[in-house]
């Protein structure tokens, strides 16, 4: 139940999260070291442009990468009908778009 | 050479799926380099005429005896049961993921539709008055095939893969590996027809790489490798187009 290009889709945007992981935990972990405040933090990403890609290119890949893994499970361990597959992977991704959107509009728009 | 101490525990299955199976309980005496086909054999013979099971080279050729042995699947013919007894214990059932006709006997309709639909088959392309082409036992090609090509159809694989089990599209290692084995075969015609076959719905992408078919293939082949050859044959032809031989 996952052909050629949700198989490709699902590598592609674990190539693209595997640095964008890195450079969260690492940044996370710099803040946190450095006793920043949240207020401090959000001061430094409000109005951001860098981080507002940075983390818009993160949640369009969660979205994409997250929905077709699930899909399968549910798929192999759920049964969940191959009718219906389709249009839950699409309210996967969508749902996790809007989650994670929402989150970066909190934290970058000023 | 056997006396009661010696004898093995071994539990058959036994039963059709209409009225339901169960294990039966007997007692058969060791020998020396038995095989599990042995043991079965001893059975039906000595203690349960009745009993059915498959079998028809004894010597790891045909692909037909393979069961599973103390929930292992093997090549009943070639396992020594030293090698597989567990105590004085043996457990042997059915292959796992194919239906059962009885006792031990599988269908295999699925598994060899399988390989059908994944376009196991040969597409020549030449005729007699051709010259016949000349393969080097060298070419990098020609040793792709020579490490999937020794598979006997047994289903050891099949029944070893959780994919198999979990997702009824899936084509299975053994097609897949044959396959493999076509899309490097240079006579072969079939390439891009093959190509979609194993890559739609059920094909090659679903396989999760646990590798039991490597771990439990009897001829020690590789079918998680073939299959990755096969993805990646699958992603270049996608994302630059036409990965022709």
């Amino acid at each position: 139940m996952i052909g050629l290009r949700l198989f490709l889709l699902q590598r592609i945007t674990a190539l693209i999260m595997a640095p964008l992981v890195i450079g969260h935990i690492a940044t996370m972990i710099y803040a946190v070291q450095n006793g920043l405040t949240a207020a401090e933090i959000l001061s430094r990403t409000q109005g951001s442009v860098w981080w507002g890609l940075f983390y818009g290119l993160f949640v369009i890949a969660v979205a994409i990468h997250a929905a077709i893994g699930v899909r399968a499970i549910a798929y192999e361990w759920g049964k969940v009908p191959a009718a219906a597959l389709n249009p839950m992977t699409w309210a996967i991704a969508v749902g996790l778009t809007l989650l994670g959107g929402r989150a970066i509009y909190a934290v970058v728009m000023p | 050479m056997t006396d009661a101490a010696d004898a093995l525990n071994v539990r058959v299955w036994r039963g059709k799926p209409a009225n339901g199976g169960a294990f039966h309980s007997y007692e058969v005496p060791r020998a020396e380099s038995q095989t599990i086909l042995d043991v079965v054999t001893w059975i039906q013979q000595n203690a349960e005429p009745t009993l059915t099971y498959r079998f028809a080279c004894r010597v790891g050729m045909c692909g037909s005896c393979a069961m599973m042995v103390n929930g292992a699947p093997r090549w009943t013919c070639r396992t020594h049961v030293r090698k597989a007894v567990q105590g004085n214990e043996l457990e042997i059932a059915p292959l796992r993921n194919l239906p059962v006709i009885k006792d031990l006997t599988t269908d295999m309709t699925t598994f060899f539709d399988k390989w059908t639909d994944a376009q196991g088959m040969f597409h020549g392309t030449q005729t007699r008055h051709d010259e016949i082409s000349t393969i080097t036992p060298d070419d990098p090609k020609r040793r792709l095939v020579n490490e999937a090509v020794e598979c006997i159809n047994c289903a050891v694989c099949y029944a070893a893969c959780d994919t198999v089990a979990l997702n009824e599209d899936y084509l299975e290692p053994a097609a897949l590996n044959r396959a493999w084995t076509l899309m490097n075969d240079e006579r072969d015609g079939a390439f891009d027809s093959r190509l979609t076959a194993v890559t739609g719905a059920g094909g090659c992408t679903n396989c999760h790489s646990h590798q039991s078919c490597m771990t439990y293939c009897p001829n020690e082949l590789n079918p998680t490798r073939s299959i990755s050859g096969l993805k990646k044959l699958s992603a270049s032809a996608f994302l630059w187009g036409g990965a022709k031989r």
